[in-house]
């Protein structure tokens, strides 16, 4: 901005946005920062993913298959379903201390 | 025609230039000439670009003027008539929001009867007389207290007394303040202690106390003796100045652990704001004072009425030079009410409430009531639950519901409800019998302080930013504590 300047800290926030909106659209991208969102673990940001390993098995992954389980739903953007963890399934998994070893005893949750 | 037309703000003049404040983002902007000219053009009729280019191209290069409207349009001080304008969303607070402070009305007695006391008088909330809240609170409502602020706090919590006369029930804090202290230290939370007295009941071992446990002090007093005696007075009639200004004078000498303030209520009786200030600081010794007008009913012959207001503007405003003319050279100065708005206005504060009643700050009454403030603490219309209990989140989220900024229909044409909201629930409690009413008896009044302080904002931008820069580095402090 040439002519306009900012003197208190809203007005530095507004020209951050004002200059958010000037940036391109790319993949991904969620206000308000307009930049992209960069899943975690995701094949996007080249990890090599869980899916299967170089010998299309899932021993030599990086992460446990299982991780699945409790990242997709927060760190990635594709949407995995789980139990709402904090309102109404807050113990669902209480008898699963390793997604690798106890994830038979994940139980089945019913909306309430 | 596709025509520019102005969006909400207030334009001020300081230090011989314009500023911006912009509603309701609350950022503040200093404006160069082609700026200025471009929206005083398009303030006087809606203009298309081209057009506002023709009207300056006498002052100014059709060049500047282009980038000045878009870099106006980009803050959305002027935008296009077929643009719809963005309204901010109407957001409730992240629940359950965690308590900052919470004030302890350790009793409802006092030992004065200011003539003008909402608490004996016009709010009609506690029957100190007769109604069923207790006169004192008891140790162990006290100690309860103190738990249900610990567990609701985040990290720093701030426990202040209230009356009533605090000091009349001087026993429960002093064992309240060892208790706090050592569950604050269990939990691992920092706490902090305030309270408001009149100063009656000083005495040294008080003082000493209050010293040695770093309790911030603040004096309920109206200034010289012939002010403070008007309405000031115990309960046969006699004024109370030369009780309190020994023991005030006493108490500044040996407290010096934390600033102590006055909070001087004004009456249309008891305007003359720069002699009580002179009084209160240089010959008292206060190192801050702050002022608030009386809270009561228009009939009263003590209320600030709407010529009240003019006059006491012009005197805040004569106060608030001085202050001005000290923060220039980097001088203290303490009066209260223009530091607090600059803090404010620095940090670009848009508030969707008055205060923090009901949300950081609670009241609790002599039983152990939560009330939405102090000044509701015993109210069974504004109870939030109780110490023991905790705090009825159904009722506190009814009540943000209905007292959100957006629904203050009065307030949407004004440019100053980023910093009052409305103004205190109190207040339009007293004046208008709801909490959810603005108080539009002091709108006028509440616009002229506002600009005035934005003026005094925009003079030191220019003439000492530094002095600005400290309420960033004063935060910053704050937050290395948590």
């Amino acid at each position: 901005m040439s002519h306009l300047k900012a003197l208190n800290r809203k007005a530095q926030r507004v020209l951050e946005h004002v200059q958010d909106e000037k940036k391109d659209v790319v993949a991904l991208q969620r206000p308000p920062q307009m930049a992209p969102h960069f899943p975690l673990g995701c094949s996007l940001v080249f990890s090599p993913g869980w899916e299967a390993d170089s010998n299309g098995g899932t021993a030599g992954l990086c992460q446990p298959v299982e991780r699945d389980i409790f990242d997709c739903h927060i760190g990635c953007f594709w949407p995995a379903q789980v139990p709402d963890q904090l309102n109404h399934a807050p113990d669902w998994t209480a008898k699963c201390a390793s997604a690798q070893k106890d994830w038979r005893k994940l139980d089945l949750v019913f909306p309430g | 025609m596709i025509a520019l037309t102005r969006r909400e703000f207030h334009l001020f003049q300081a230090a011989g230039r314009d500023f911006l404040y912009l509603v309701p983002s609350a950022a503040v902007f200093a404006l160069d000439a082609p700026t200025s000219a471009v929206l005083g053009a398009v303030c006087e009729k809606p203009l298309s670009d081209e057009a506002v280019v023709a009207a300056l191209a006498a002052r100014f290069d059709g060049d500047a003027v282009r980038t000045a409207i878009r870099e106006l349009v980009d803050v959305r001080a002027i935008g296009y008539e077929h643009q719809p304008v963005e309204q901010p969303p109407r957001m409730l607070p992240m629940m359950p929001f965690p308590l900052n402070t919470m004030v302890l009305n350790v009793t409802n007695q006092c030992n004065l009867a200011c003539t003008y006391c909402y608490e004996y008088g016009e709010d009609k909330i506690v029957d100190t007389e007769h109604g069923k809240q207790s006169k004192f609170m008891s140790e162990q409502t006290a100690l309860a207290s103190v738990d249900f602020l610990l567990k609701e706090s985040a990290r720093v919590a701030h426990l202040t007394f209230f009356g009533g006369e605090t000091l009349l029930n001087f026993p429960v804090l002093k064992s309240t303040i060892a208790y706090a202290r050592r569950r604050a230290a269990e939990a691992g939370k920092e706490i902090d202690f305030s309270l408001t007295t009149n100063a009656t009941l000083l005495k040294p071992e008080i003082i000493e106390f209050l010293a040695e446990n770093h309790v911030g002090v603040t004096i309920s007093i109206d200034g010289p003796r012939e002010m403070q005696d008007k309405f000031r007075v115990f309960h046969n009639g006699a004024g109370s100045y030369d009780v309190v200004a020994p023991k005030i004078k006493e108490l500044l000498r040996v407290h010096r652990t934390r600033p102590i303030g006055a909070r001087v209520t004004l009456t249309s009786d008891t305007l003359d704001i720069t002699r009580i200030y002179r009084h209160l600081t240089e010959e008292m010794g206060f190192w801050e004072v702050g002022f608030a007008p009386v809270t009561t009913s228009p009939q009263q012959q003590y209320a600030i009425g709407e010529h009240g207001f003019d006059r006491m503007l012009g005197q805040f405003r004569a106060l608030a030079a001085e202050f001005l003319a000290h923060a220039a050279v980097n001088r203290h100065h303490g009066f209260t009410n223009v530091k607090d708005t600059l803090e404010e206005i620095h940090k670009g504060v848009s508030k969707a409430y008055p205060c923090g009643a009901g949300l950081g700050l609670l009241g609790v009454s002599t039983d152990g009531d939560v009330a939405l403030c102090h000044r509701f603490a015993g109210s069974d219309a504004h109870k939030f639950g109780t110490v023991h209990d905790g705090i009825d989140r159904d009722a506190q989220t009814a009540f943000l519901q209905q007292h959100h900024i957006n629904d203050k229909t009065d307030c949407q044409t004004c440019w100053a409800r980023p910093l009052c909201s409305g103004g205190c629930y109190h207040e339009a409690h007293v004046r208008y019998g709801t909490t959810t009413r603005p108080n539009l008896h002091y709108c006028e009044w509440i616009r002229g302080w506002t600009d005035t302080c934005l003026q005094i904002y925009g003079e030191l931008s220019e003439r000492n930013p530094d002095f600005l820069a400290r309420f960033d580095r004063e935060e910053a402090k704050a937050e290395a504590v948590l």
